[in-house]
C-alpha cells in the first residue's frame, strides 16, 4: 500500500497541475446557489467554497439534486440564482465516461489529453498506472466491464491536470482495491495544490473533507 | 483554445467516419436509388437524361439524412458533449465544428459516387458537371441541416424518423435550385444555391447549439 501511495503522488506531481495555486486560495465558490432542474427548484442557497488542497464532500438521500449541483458547477445546466465563481480549469467524472467505445482505452484518454495540455502519453500513462488499468491500455473501451469503466472515467479527470476535480459518485462500481486507489489519488492531487466536491451516498477513504448534507429546497425552507 | 478543441472534433468526425463504417450506408443508398431508377422508369435515355439529374438530388438528399442518427445521440449519451462544454467551448462552436467534420467525412464520397450515378443513367458531361458543382456548394447546407436535426432529435427515443421530417422541408429550396441548376438557366440557380447553402451553414451552428443546451435541462 506505501509503495502504491508513494507512487501515485510522485505520478501526480509529474502530470503538472495548470496555473500557479496559492495554498488557501479560493479555486471555486458559490453563494446562494439555487439549483433548478426540469422546471422545479431542487437547491436553494447553497453555500460553498473550495480552497485549494480541500474537499467537499455533497451528501444527501437519492434525488436531492448532488449530480445536478455538480453539472451547475460545471457549468453545464445555467446558474438559476445565486453567484458561481470558478477561479481553475475543471475536470467532470460523472456516471459517463466519454471515451470512443471503439478505440482502445489509453488512445482514447490521449484524444482529451492531448486537448488539455502538454506530453498527453505520458500523462494518460501515469493516470492509468495510478488506477491499477495499465493493463487494460490496450483493451477496446466497449469491452471494459462497470468499474473498469467508470476507472476509465477518473483516468481522464486525472491525466486532464485540472486543479478542480468533479466526481460524481466515484466509488460507483469500484472494488476495495480500486477504491484504496482512488483514496490515494485524491489525497495526492490535493497535496499537489489541487481540489475535490464529490458526490457519494457512502463512505469514501477522503480524509478531512467538509460533508455537506443537502436537503430538498422545500425542506430547507420550511 | 476553442480553436484548438474545433480542430479535434473535425478529425474525430472525420476519423469516425471513415473508420465506423457508417460512411459506406448512405453511399450504397444513394447509388441503389441511381440503379433502380432505370428499371422503374425504363431504359428509355431520353427519358434518363432528362430527369436523372433530379433522382440524382432526390438521392443525395434522402443519403443526407442517414447518417443523422449518429451524428449526435451517441456522443450526448457517452457525455462526451458535456466534456467540450465543461473545457469551456460553446456549444456553437461545437455544432460548427460538427457541420464541417461531417461534411469533410460525407461530402467527397458523394461526389464520387455522383460519377458513378451519373454514368449509370448516361448523363452528358457537361449536366454531370453542374451537377457535381451543385452538389459541392450544397453539401454544407444538407451537413449543417443533418446536425440541427440531430440536435433536435438527439434525445428522443425514435429520432431518426422524426429529423427526416424535419430536414425535408427545410432542404426543399437547396433541392429546387439544386435540380435547377441542370436547366437552362445554370448559373443563375447555383448563385441562388450558393446564397441559401451560406444562410444555412451560418445559422444551424446557433440553433443546434441552443438545442443542445436546451436538451441538458
Amino acid at each position: 500500500m506505501n509503495a502504491l501511495g508513494l507512487a501515485s503522488q510522485v505520478g501526480i506531481s509529474n502530470t503538472g497541475i495548470k496555473g500557479e495555486i496559492k495554498s488557501e486560495a479560493v479555486l471555486l465558490s458559490a453563494e446562494r446557489l439555487a439549483v433548478v432542474r426540469g422546471g422545479r427548484v431542487l437547491l436553494s442557497g447553497v453555500d460553498l467554497s473550495l480552497c485549494a488542497g480541500g474537499a467537499v464532500v455533497l451528501a444527501g438521500v437519492n434525488g436531492v439534486g448532488k449530480s445536478s449541483l455538480l453539472r451547475v458547477l460545471a457549468g453545464l445546466i445555467p446558474v438559476f440564482a445565486g453567484e458561481l465563481t470558478v477561479n481553475a480549469a475543471l475536470a467532470l467524472s460523472d456516471e459517463n465516461p466519454a471515451l470512443d467505445v471503439d478505440l482502445p482505452l489509453a488512445r482514447a484518454l490521449h484524444f482529451w489529453a492531448a486537448m488539455d495540455g502538454p506530453d498527453p502519453a505520458g500523462r494518460v500513462a501515469t493516470a492509468l498506472a495510478d488506477l491499477n488499468i495499465s493493463h487494460l491500455a490496450e483493451v477496446p473501451v466497449r469491452i471494459l466491464s462497470t468499474g473498469q469503466r467508470r476507472r476509465a472515467g477518473l483516468a481522464r479527470v486525472l491525466a486532464s491536470g485540472a486543479p478542480i476535480w468533479l466526481l460524481d459518485e466515484p466509488g460507483n462500481g469500484l472494488d476495495r482495491e480500486s477504491l484504496r486507489a482512488l483514496g490515494h489519488v485524491i489525497a495526492a492531487h490535493r497535496a499537489a495544490g489541487g481540489a475535490v466536491i464529490i458526490a457519494t451516498h457512502f463512505d469514501l477513504p477522503v480524509e478531512d473533507a467538509s460533508v455537506m448534507l443537502l436537503k430538498p429546497a422545500q425542506e430547507a425552507a420550511a | 483554445m476553442s480553436g484548438r478543441m474545433v480542430r479535434f472534433i473535425i478529425a474525430r468526425e472525420v476519423r469516425l467516419a471513415w473508420s465506423g463504417g457508417g460512411l459506406w450506408l448512405p453511399i450504397l443508398f444513394f447509388l441503389a436509388v441511381a440503379v433502380l431508377f432505370p428499371f422503374a422508369v425504363g431504359p428509355d435515355p431520353k427519358l434518363l437524361v432528362r430527369t436523372g439529374g433530379g433522382i440524382i438530388w432526390i438521392a443525395a438528399l434522402l443519403a443526407s439524412l442517414l447518417p443523422i442518427d449518429r451524428l449526435l445521440a451517441e456522443d450526448r449519451a457517452m457525455g462526451v458533449i458535456d466534456q467540450f462544454s465543461v473545457r469551456g467551448l460553446a456549444e456553437e462552436y461545437f455544432a460548427a465544428a460538427k457541420i464541417a467534420g461531417h461534411w469533410l467525412g460525407f461530402a467527397p464520397p458523394l461526389l464520387l459516387a455522383t460519377v458513378v450515378a451519373s454514368a449509370l443513367m448516361g448523363l452528358p458531361q457537361d449536366r454531370l458537371f453542374v451537377l457535381l458543382l451543385g452538389l459541392i456548394i450544397a453539401t454544407p447546407a444538407l451537413a449543417a441541416l443533418a446536425v440541427l436535426a440531430a440536435s433536435l432529435t438527439m434525445g428522443i427515443k425514435g429520432g431518426a424518423a422524426l429529423s427526416g421530417l424535419i430536414v425535408l422541408p427545410l432542404a426543399i429550396p437547396v433541392l429546387i435550385f439544386g435540380a435547377g441548376a441542370i436547366g437552362d438557366n445554370a448559373g443563375g440557380a447555383l448563385k441562388f444555391l450558393a446564397a441559401l447553402s451560406l444562410l444555412l451553414t451560418a445559422l444551424c451552428p446557433f440553433a443546434a447549439g441552443a438545442a443542445i443546451r436546451a436538451g441538458r435541462e
